[in-house]
């Protein structure tokens, strides 16, 4: 199981903040794919991708148990 | 834990607490950042902000942002704050103080400091209008001028 969190924007154009999927051993670019399939709405372009609160690549590979983030361009501050 | 360094909190920031965090017997200065909420940008008004965070991992960034600092500017202590939620007009939305023995790094550092917030540390901020509202970030921002 992989959880997968959203925020800002992302969090409200999806409609929630969280959900998990059942299927592990993807890659960061598929998690991405599967969302959009989803939520077509959805506008990952500029999103980065944190697993486990690292920062990721499209290539690193997403592991049962995982918490994936996915974070639009930052604004704190 | 009342003493941690790099926190996220949904309270309002006490500003003196930040830079006891960072007072020492070494130090010959202690300059301090404070982010307030601003009315208007670009023309427009806001009426308030509503930060969000991913707070484990922001508290996390904050903490590598620190560690940064000292290894770039030794002797150098920080302490970061950061507030999330509802804030009103002229709210402190951070804090950043930094002890140094000398006044220029204290000064160099603490701008590092803000600078690396607003690139890496997974806070976000909504401004919210009379007649609407957006998340701020660079995606939009560019969006918008695309669209434009």
């Amino acid at each position: 199981m992989i959880k997968l969190l959203f925020f800002a924007q992302l969090q409200e154009e999806i409609g929630h903040h969280s959900f998990e999927i059942e299927d592990a051993n993807y890659t960061v670019q598929q998690l991405k794919e599967y969302v959009l399939k989803e939520y077509p709405m959805v506008n990952l372009q500029h999103a980065m991708v944190a697993i486990n609160e690292q920062f990721s690549s499209d290539k690193d590979l997403v592991h049962d148990g995982d918490i994936v983030a996915f974070l639009p361009p930052v604004s704190g501050g | 834990m009342p003493n941690q360094l790099y926190k996220v909190i949904e309270n309002p920031i006490q500003t003196e607490e930040v830079i006891r965090k960072v007072e020492s017997r070494n130090a010959g200065a202690i300059t301090v950042f404070i982010g307030t909420v601003r009315e208007m940008t670009n023309g427009k008004r806001t009426l308030y902000l509503e930060y969000q965070a991913y707070k484990t991992m922001a508290e996390k960034k904050l903490n590598e942002i620190g560690n940064e600092i000292e290894n770039k500017w030794p002797n150098t202590k920080v302490a970061i704050t950061h507030r999330i939620g509802r804030l009103e007009i002229s709210d402190i939305a951070v804090v950043i103080a930094i002890s140094s023995p000398h006044r220029n790094v204290a000064y160099e550092a603490n701008r590092y400091a803000i600078e690396r917030i607003k690139e890496m540390v997974p806070i976000w901020k909504k401004e919210v209008w009379e007649d609407g509202e957006m998340w701020i970030g660079d995606q939009l921002q560019k969006t918008r001028l695309n669209k434009s």
